[in-house]
């Protein structure tokens, strides 16, 4: 079976004004998004307790709303979790009591309204340790991008590393205004998967710079241009198999995988959407604005092995 | 042109081995266990241990699958949970509180298996149920008891000394002492650094300021923290962990682990408790016969509480504790010069040993009951007469039973209480059904994502596409074996990373086919399309596994818990990936194309 059977090469990049424009408003929708409704940050960087319990029968959540008032100064959000069976509680960091009595009274208050009552999962996260994984996060973002620049500057050029670079960004930026305009939660995890759609995205790009390296050496006469686009149509028909085998595991993290899972393979869905879009189309038009060429990219590499032509 | 050199062949193969053997424990799987260890230090591990075991259980008809004690204690396996919690609950009326028994999961692969250290994965505590704290421990405090304790140590001296002054306070972490004047001060001076070579002495206008120096505060810091590391060793142990993990994090926290814990209440309440030893006084006047045959049943008298001593007889000692542990600063075995039996020497700080002073003068021809509490009990180890007035803050306690015990209850008083409060910082508990739904939702993830790939690319890449499957298959059996020989840590996370790292690890031989049939396509052989394939992809692929790679290493160094188990096991995945992708999807290939004299057509769609 083949799906991708092009024979001529498409013109991707006369279609430059309008790939840019198009990823220029989705990302300042995304900004716009993540300045006016922000971030729902989860416990884990914000600071709090969380409370998750199950019931035999469906959850009872105006009781559960009372036991948990009765001690906690009605700051706490009471909801449904995955079924009705389950309900999660969060609770903010509260003065004068430790975060760790907190949980322990919630549990008892809500033992005493119902002793069917199963405690699930407790997480309670102090203020500054909260500050801390959000103070790391962002280093791990930040140090992810300089990693993935300095090799893919080491390795082809590095107007490719800026525009490999910008590309993926665009993507992470996207991720969160997705973030921001539904209020998922953001917690680690999703992190976690952001730095892998990073680290992934950026395969994306690379296929094709190698692809394009490649076709400076072999297509001599041809204009950056034509080169670009030649390989961008010769790698799309493994672009769109690898991501859809991708999306197909990820797909299945999302039915199987539970609510723990839900967020981050939301993440990793758009991620891989985006990814294919960006590394592509804009990725190269930026390496074009910048001006590759083929000087930049053939000299060293030329000198060790002669250029293997095909027949 | 597309045949490997046989030691290629047998390297492919012999990973392949490792990999079956490694991975194989966690089809096995895990049996509920009973673990038995030692309560206290000072009760030792020995075999006939084995056969009380074995023959306590065979009288309540509990069937034991297999029994054997190692250097941590002794092991019982049994078939289901409802029998080791049987176990555990006759175990534990039978055996007494010089045990603890804890409920732990044994692998139940065979033993050539554990032999060869093939264990099954190391599940996190969110696939297994438990409890993780992270615990700051409160320094200022350390360096402020730390001060606290000079200020009576310069009074004690300049005392001794007869200089005078006007007074000594504590500010923050510096103690400042008054004078009248300058001479008092100069001499004061003079005694002061020649004893605590510690201290930065600074003056200012009849006023002697005294600082920790650095030095002295981060030894103290340090101290503070593998102190109450240790403390908390000891305690863990009373809740009956199986396999606890107590680790120091940066410089003053500690992430306690505690698999299977659901008391969490029970388990904070214990890890912020103080165990000591307390000094008291024999209430003399009461110890008649009769008054002790009485309290013996219950009826004992205000203000003193009844204890049995360690040669069994009964003795009436005070409520009032005069001296408690808190003043200790070392303690270690030694012997006594007369009789030359244990004794554990203790040494009291300045404070200490003024009130100890001051109790031994004041009590001379009474006796003095030297009480260790441990576990909530107070225990008299020995209740000698006092003689005379004992200064200078050493103390020798004797009663110890052997060298071993005299040891042990030394180790227990250097790390009885904790050097500095600790706070929970951060807590994360997860439940028991909560774990295994876990690991079933990962699973199912895995499996059917791996499915739907399989499919897929047969559809696509026919026969490439089965080999493509088959390396894929490989690399997951190699990411659990290697997963299973480091132990590392997996969590739901990693669980995750396991399915992540299938999905994107078929990229490389995405990248494979795709080249090989641009090459076909271009017109060239068979043999020399799959040639080219494979080495014009490599490039690529090494690239982008390149980026992956930094985007995995920096999640490990920045990413904590949860995000930590993700990087590992997405580290590890692009390793396995390499090698199955490339080198095993290319050994099958040739294996089924590389010795055909002629292809008329590759199986490639």
């Amino acid at each position: 079976m083949e799906i991708f059977k092009i024979k001529k090469d498409i013109p991707f990049m006369s279609y430059g004004r309008l790939t840019t424009a198009i990823s220029l408003i989705t990302f300042l929708f995304a900004v716009l998004f993540l300045a006016t409704k922000g971030l729902n940050l989860g416990v884990d960087f914000t600071g709090g307790t969380v409370v998750e319990v199950s019931y035999p029968q469906s959850a009872d959540l105006v009781k559960v709303r009372h036991a948990v008032d009765s001690i906690a100064l009605n700051e706490a959000t009471v909801q449904n979790f995955g079924s009705s069976h389950d309900v999660m509680i969060r609770l903010p960091l509260k003065k004068g009591v430790t975060s760790a009595q907190l949980s322990e009274q919630v549990l008892s208050a809500l033992k005493k309204e119902d002793s069917s009552v199963e405690m699930r999962r407790v997480e309670t996260v102090g203020a500054q340790v909260g500050q801390e994984l959000y103070e790391n996060g962002a280093l791990a973002l930040l140090l992810v991008s300089i990693g993935i620049m300095a090799y893919l500057a080491l390795r082809f050029e590095w107007r490719f590393a800026v525009a490999a670079i910008v590309a993926n960004m665009h993507d992470v930026i996207i991720i969160l205004g997705f973030f921001a305009f539904f209020q998922w939660e953001f917690n680690l995890t999703v992190l976690a998967a952001i730095l892998a759609v990073l680290g992934y995205s950026v395969n994306e790009s690379v296929v094709v710079f190698d692809r394009v390296r490649e076709n400076f050496r072999k297509m001599r006469k041809a204009t950056v241009v034509t080169i670009i686009d030649n390989a961008i149509t010769r790698t799309m028909s493994r672009t769109f198999i690898t991501h859809f085998c991708t999306q197909l595991m990820v797909l299945s993290m999302l039915l199987f995988g539970g609510e723990t899972l839900h967020n981050f393979s939301l993440a990793l869905t758009i991620g891989i959407l985006f990814g294919i879009y960006s590394s592509v189309l804009v990725a190269c038009p930026i390496a074009l604005y910048l001006g590759v060429s083929r000087e930049n990219l053939i000299t060293g590499a030329e000198k060790k092995e002669p250029i293997d032509e095909m027949p | 042109m597309n045949r490997y050199p046989l030691w290629k062949y047998i390297l492919v193969l012999t990973v392949l081995l490792l990999g079956l053997v490694y991975s194989m424990p966690n089809i096995f799987g895990e049996s509920p266990a009973v673990q038995i260890t030692t309560a206290k230090a000072t009760t030792k591990l020995d075999p006939s241990l084995l056969g009380k075991i074995e023959d306590t259980l065979k009288q309540e008809n509990i069937k034991i699958d297999a029994i054997f004690m190692d250097s941590t204690g002794v092991k019982v396996r049994f078939s289901d949970a409802d029998t080791q919690i049987k176990a555990k609950d006759v175990l534990k009326n039978n055996l007494g509180k010089d045990y603890v028994i804890a409920l732990n999961l044994i692998s139940r692969s065979p033993s050539w298996l554990t032999n060869i250290h093939a264990r099954p994965m190391y599940l996190g505590l969110d696939l297994r149920g438990g409890v993780h704290f992270l615990l700051q421990v409160d320094m200022k405090a350390a360096l402020d008891k730390a001060a606290d304790r000079y200020v009576g140590d310069f009074r004690a001296s300049l005392r001794k000394e007869r200089i005078s002054y006007s007074g000594v306070v504590r500010d923050e972490q510096s103690i400042q002492i008054k004078f009248s004047d300058a001479k008092e001060l100069a001499k004061a001076q003079k005694i002061i650094s020649n004893e605590f070579p510690d201290l930065t002495l600074k003056e200012t206008n009849e006023t002697l300021t005294a600082t920790l120096n650095l030095e002295a505060q981060k030894r103290i810091q340090e101290f503070a923290l593998k102190q109450n590391i240790q403390t908390l060793h000891n305690r863990i142990n009373e809740l009956g962990v199986a396999e606890p993990i107590i680790q120091q994090q940066g410089l003053d926290r500690v992430v306690v682990q505690l698999p299977g814990v659901q008391d969490t209440a029970k388990a904070k309440e214990i890890l912020g408790r103080t165990a000591t030893l307390e000094i008291r006084l024999v209430d003399e006047e009461k110890s008649d016969p009769t008054t002790l045959e009485q309290a013996s049943k219950g009826q004992t008298p205000f203000g003193d509480e009844f204890f049995m001593d360690r040669n069994g007889q009964p003795i009436l000692v005070k409520k009032k504790v005069e001296l408690t542990g808190e003043y200790i600063t070392d303690a270690g075995p030694g012997a006594d010069q007369q009789s030359g039996r244990s004794t554990v020497n203790v040494t009291l700080d300045g404070r200490g040993a003024r009130i100890f002073r001051q109790v031994t003068k004041d009590n001379v021809g009474k006796r003095m009951a030297i009480l260790l509490i441990e576990k909530g009990q107070a225990e008299v180890i020995t209740a000698p007469v006092i003689n005379e007035e004992i200064g200078g803050g050493r103390v020798q306690i004797s009663g110890m039973n052997n060298t071993q015990e005299a040891t042990d209850i030394s180790l227990l008083l250097r790390a009885g209480a904790l050097a500095a409060p600790m706070d929970i910082i951060e807590e994360r508990t997860v439940g028991p059904s909560m774990g295994e739904e876990n690991i079933k939702r990962g699973m199912h993830s895995t499996l059917w994502g791996f499915a739907a790939i399989a499919v897929f690319m047969i559809i696509y890449y026919v026969m490439f596409g089965g080999i493509s499957v088959v390396a894929l298959g490989i690399n997951l059996l190699l990411l659990l074996a290697t997963l299973s020989m480091l132990q590392a840590t997996l969590t739901l996370p990693g669980l995750a990373a396991i399915a992540l790292t299938l999905g994107m690890a078929i990229d490389a031989n995405v990248l494979i086919n795709e080249r090989i049939r641009e090459e076909l396509r271009s017109g060239n052989s068979a043999q020399a399309s799959i040639h080219a394939g494979y080495d014009r992809a490599f490039d690529t692929i090494l690239d982008s596994n390149v980026t992956t790679m930094i985007a995995g290493l920096a999640l490990f160094m920045f990413g904590s818990g949860p995000v930590k188990g993700f990087a590992v096991v997405h580290v590890l995945g692009i390793l396995t990936s390499m090698f199955s992708a490339v080198v095993v999807s290319r050994a099958i290939v040739n294996l089924v194309y590389g010795y055909r004299r002629k292809i008329n057509k590759l199986a490639i769609g």
